[in-house]
Order: C-alpha cells, then structure tokens, then sequence
C-alpha cells in the first residue's frame, strides 16, 4: 500500500490532514487487481474512488469477431469461479436469439451444475470475507475443500475445473452418466452438515458481530436505484431474484425460498450467502430427484455456423453475483453484430463509495469483501 | 453469554482438526509431487494429433482441412495444406498437413477444435507438467510432437476412444462394402462387355468372369481408392 501525503484539500478542523491511500491494485483484500483511491480523514473515508480495468481483455469485442460457438469459451473466463452460470446465460441469449429450444434433460442438468456453481462460489465468497477479516486461513480452507469436491465433480462432467465450457446452445455438450448423478447425489448428502459447521464457526461469534452489523449499509432505496442485483440486493430487503422473476430454464418447476436480509450490512451479506446455500441444496435435490432421460441437445441446432435472423435478444440468469446479462443484435451473419454484457459485480460495485463513506479504513475492506466481486467481469 | 459463539466457532475448529485424523472427507489433499490423485476420464489440458498404426507421419489421421483453424477462438492453430496427397484410413487419396503447429501458449483448452473436427483427427491430452525453460520454441508445438498414437488415445480416454473407433471401423467397413459393391458392379459390366449373349447372372458367376477378363483396371477406377486390386479381387471372390 502506497501512501503519499497531499498538502491539498486541509480539513478546517483539527489538525487532522487529508491523506490519499491507493489500496490496490496488488492488495490481497481487493480480490484481484482492483485499485481503490481512498481520502481519509484520520481513520474515516471521506472519497472513495474504484479504479478497475486493470484485467481488460476485450471479451466483447473479441466475441464481435468470432462465430457465435467460439464466444462461450470466452464466457468462462468472465466470472472465472462460475463458468457454468456464464455459459448459461450466453446460451440463453443465443437461444432466444435464434429460436432454438432445450431439451428436457439439458434443462435440469443445466439446473444442477449451476445451482453447484452457486454453492461453491458462496462458500468461496465466504472464505475470503471472513479471511479479509482476519479468519486467517481457517474458513477460507473448509470453504475450499468443498468448493474442490464439486470442481472435481466439473472436472469429471466437463473435462475442466474452472473453464468448463460446458453449455451449447441448444443443451450441453456431453451427457452426465449415472455415475456422475450419484456421485453428486454422494456429495450433496454431505453438504448440508458443511453448511452447519460452516456457519457455526463464525455466526454468532462476537468480534465477527461487532465488526460486521451496521458496516457498510446499503439502504433499500439506493440499492434500487443503482440498480444492485443479487444477493447483495436481497440484503437489503428487496424481493428481487431472477430465478423467481423470469422462471428462465425449469426454475418454476423447484420450490425454493428467497432469503432476504433486512438491514442492508456486511452481517446481512454474509448470511444472505449461507441461506441461499441452503437453497441451492434444496434444488439440487429436487433436481436430482426429477432429472429425466432424453437428448441433451437440440437435434435440430448448427452448432458451426449458426446465423440467427437479423434481431436482438436479452438473455439474463439470475448468476451467483447477481443478474448476469447478455445482450446479442445479429444481423444475419455468422458472427454477432453487437455483443454485450451486463456484469453484476460491476454493477454491485459502483455503489461501493456510497457505502464506505463515513466507516473506518479497515471497513473498505470487508465492505468490497461482501459485494463479492471477481476482477475477471468487472474489467472483462 | 458473551464469547459462547468465539467457544462455538473453536469446537468447529478442533472438529476439523481432529476430524482431519480419522474422516477422509476432511482432509481431501494429497502431497503432490509424491501423491497423485487420478485424473477424471474427461480431463483435457491440450490438443494432440491422433496417427493410426506406428508410422506418425503415413498414419496421421489429419487431412488439412482447416476446420479447426478456423473455429479455434484464440486461433492458436496454424495449418498448411500440403501439394501431394495420400491414403487415408479407407484408402481415399487426402490431403495431409505440411505444418501442423499449436501454440500452447496462446490455446485455452475449450476442446472446440475436438468437437468440429469431422475426421476423429484431434483430440485432449490430460498430460498436464509441460513447463519448459523454453518459451517460445518449447511452448509451440510441431505436428512432429503433436502426433499421438491411437493406443495412447485409448489409454487416456478408454471410453470415448472405443466410441471413436467403433466408429471408424464402422465406416472403414462400409467404404470396402461400398468398394465390393463398385468392384463387383464394375466386374459384371466388364463380363458382360467380354460376353454380351451372356445375361448378368449371380455374384459368384460375374466374378469368376471378372477374374479372368480385364478386372483389375475397372477396379481401380470404381473404388477411385488404391492400386491394391488383389485385395479387391480377393473381396470380389467371396
């Protein structure tokens, strides 16, 4: 951490001066390469300025010059922890798009290995809060070790852990054996245990409590306006979830609550993440139960080569980070005219010096923690 | 009672601590370079070219046809059609590539080029130590190092090889039926131009004619394959 001090902007008061930190961009608690231009007045943040785009790939404009298959490889090194949530949400733009329809059995696979992305990235997005608070270590190694038992479950559906590459347009690329099934069904039955022992060890723990209620609140309103999505927004109270909203894929057929929080802190965010974990298991049983034999993919769709008719189309899932858009104009060719994402975690993190501002310097750190951000969507 | 969930959260820890001893879903690490944990049948790192039988080069299953090229989305694969051709597995006269690079370097392992190659000619290796002091020569991969042979195929991905092979014997199969059916047809005619009072009688009669009227010419240019008419000819008999 760089620190200068700046002989402009003196506070009138005090003796204090201003001092410009730059926190980032090879910081361990910014979660990437992420930069944050922070004022302080002592301890308190009185400006907080995000920089990003140090992780700029130029994914649009990449996807502008290739065929429609060669994007969803690309889609899996956007949220680089949920790579089957971003293909999910490609192919679904690409499908309504093109007019292609999913089979059956595609739909709850789909379901499955996105409500595992969830899962793991939950407990992954815990792991790190709590270590940026000083769990070192600990939570973050349990977290982990679950988040391995279903990369390991990727890696044997889909040939990779993290870049799956899994979702076509039309179904998914290749089949889950009965093997498969059992295996997750094997590891599900264990994930609910993991989740108690995961939320005991910090939930009602007091130095956790004092040092996440009442940090970093984002009131309902504003969370609103700044059109926040996801968990983050469920924990300020708003009844807003994709899954819910737009019954996308099967998700009418699944019985699930939607946690919500209700004051909008850190403590809310935490929680919010090991509810919906909780939830995720219930669809995945669920899941696991219905999933039906049939094709996997759509016989009819061209994989290579596919021209959808001029148009556009808006895809959107409801991503673990929040609602994760596609927006696709074709114009006939092969190729997309026009390829665009919406990113939830930058989205969720314009917001960021609204909720900093006012909270001790230490508190920048578990309030970027709770928005849950991946640098790989932010700069994209 | 203040500090009952810092008491809570310790008990959790000494669980896992303990637990780590005796439960094998605690403790999932293994000591790597020593121990290693088997790699899923799908596990793909890099492609690899597939050859059949021992002769990398005469055997290479590629034909040049740049699918893979073009769809790559990194476009980490160079390809130069060659002038000549030769056999393939069924015997049709193919291009082959002159130069076959990957550059893994710039390759993403997303397994596209498996899946659009039309001729079972590319596929994933799962060897994953290939760190090399050489970064540019050492990370660019000639057809030469590309080259795999079938039985490794099998070796690495037992059950999507049987499929692949299954298949290919299957159109293997099918081409010399479909090269019996021209010979046979082609012999006929043949007999029926040496002896035209004779009308075009069973299989048996036509290639016993054909055996002894000018067959071997009339095969080479119905299968359009290879100069190998006793193999033909010996189809025809049966």
């Amino acid at each position: 951490m760089s620190e200068r001090v700046l002989d402009l902007d003196p506070v009138g008061a005090g003796d204090t001066e201003i001092l410009e930190v730059s926190m980032g961009p090879h910081h361990p608690s910014t979660h990437g390469v992420f930069r944050m231009d922070v004022r302080l007045e002592g301890e308190k943040v009185v400006r907080l300025k995000p920089v990003f785009g140090y992780l700029h790939r130029n994914h649009e404009k990449i996807a502008e010059h290739g065929a429609y298959l060669a994007a969803i490889p690309y889609t899996d090194r956007l949220d680089y922890l949920c790579s089957m949530t971003n293909n999910w949400g490609y192919c679904l733009a690409v499908e309504k798009l093109a007019g292609i329809s999913v089979p059956e059995r595609a739909e709850y696979i789909r379901v499955i290995v996105s409500e595992l992305t969830r899962f793991q990235n939950h407990a992954g997005l815990i792991g790190f809060l709590l270590q940026d608070m000083g769990a070192s270590g600990t939570p973050l190694m349990y977290a982990f070790r679950e988040r391995e038992k279903i990369l390991d479950l990727f890696e044997s559906l889909s040939g990779a852990r993290m870049m799956c590459n899994y979702m076509r347009f039309g179904g998914v690329r290749v089949d889950c054996t009965p093997a498969w099934l059992d295996e997750v069904r094997s590891m599900l039955a264990g994930l609910p245990k993991f989740v108690d022992e995961f939320e005991a060890l910090l939930r009602g723990n007091e130095i956790l409590m004092a040092r996440t209620q009442g940090v970093g609140v984002l009131p309902r309103e504003l969370a609103i306006n700044a059109g926040i999505t996801g968990p983050m927004l469920r924990a300020s109270g708003v009844n807003y979830d994709i899954r819910k909203v737009d019954h996308y894929g099967i998700y009418d057929r699944f019985e699930f609550r939607v946690p919500l929080g209700d004051h909008g802190d850190v403590y809310d965010r935490y929680m919010m993440r090991v509810l919906e974990m909780r939830e995720s298991i219930k669809i995945l049983e669920q899941a696991l139960r219905d999933i039906p034999a049939g094709p996997i993919m759509d016989p009819k769709v061209r994989l290579r080569g596919l021209r959808p008719k001029a148009g556009e189309a808006y895809g959107r899932i409801e991503s673990p980070k929040g609602e994760l858009g596609f927006f696709l104009i074709s114009d006939g060719s092969t190729i997309p005219y026009r390829y665009r994402v919406r990113p939830p975690s930058m989205i969720n993190l314009t917001i960021l010096e609204d909720m900093c501002l006012g909270q001790n310097v230490a508190d920048v750190v578990i309030t970027l923690g709770s928005v849950d951000i991946v640098l790989g969507e932010v700069d994209r | 009672m203040l500090g009952e969930g810092i008491i809570q959260g310790l008990v959790e820890t000494a669980r896992n601590f303990f637990g780590s001893y005796v439960d094998k879903d605690r403790l999932t690490t293994v000591q790597y370079p020593e121990e290693r944990q088997p790699l899923p049948e799908a596990a793909r790192v890099f492609p690899f070219l597939l050859y059949d039988g021992d002769d990398p080069v005469a055997g290479l299953r590629c034909v040049a046809c740049q699918i893979c090229e073009k769809e790559c989305p990194p476009r980490c694969i160079h390809i130069d059609k060659s002038k000549d051709k030769k056999p393939d597995f069924v015997g049709k006269q193919q291009f082959y590539p002159a130069v076959f690079n990957i550059d893994v370097s710039v390759c993403m392992s997303c397994q596209i080029c498996v899946e659009v190659c039309p001729f079972d000619a590319i596929r994933m290796d799962n060897a994953f130590e290939l760190s090399t002091t050489d970064r540019f020569g050492g990370l660019l991969y000639t057809k030469r190092e590309l080259a795999k042979s079938n039985e490794y195929y099998q070796q690495i991905h037992p059950t999507e090889a049987a499929e692949c092979d299954e298949r290919r014997a299957k159109e293997l199969a099918d081409a010399k039926a479909k090269a019996t059916a021209a010979a046979a047809a082609a012999a006929a005619k043949a007999a029926q131009a040496a002896n035209p009072a004779a009308a075009p009688e069973s299989a048996t009669q036509a290639s016993k004619n054909g055996a002894a009227a000018p067959a071997p010419s009339a095969n080479g240019s119905a299968t359009g394959a290879k100069g190998e008419p006793a193999k033909s000819e010996t189809k025809v008999g049966q």
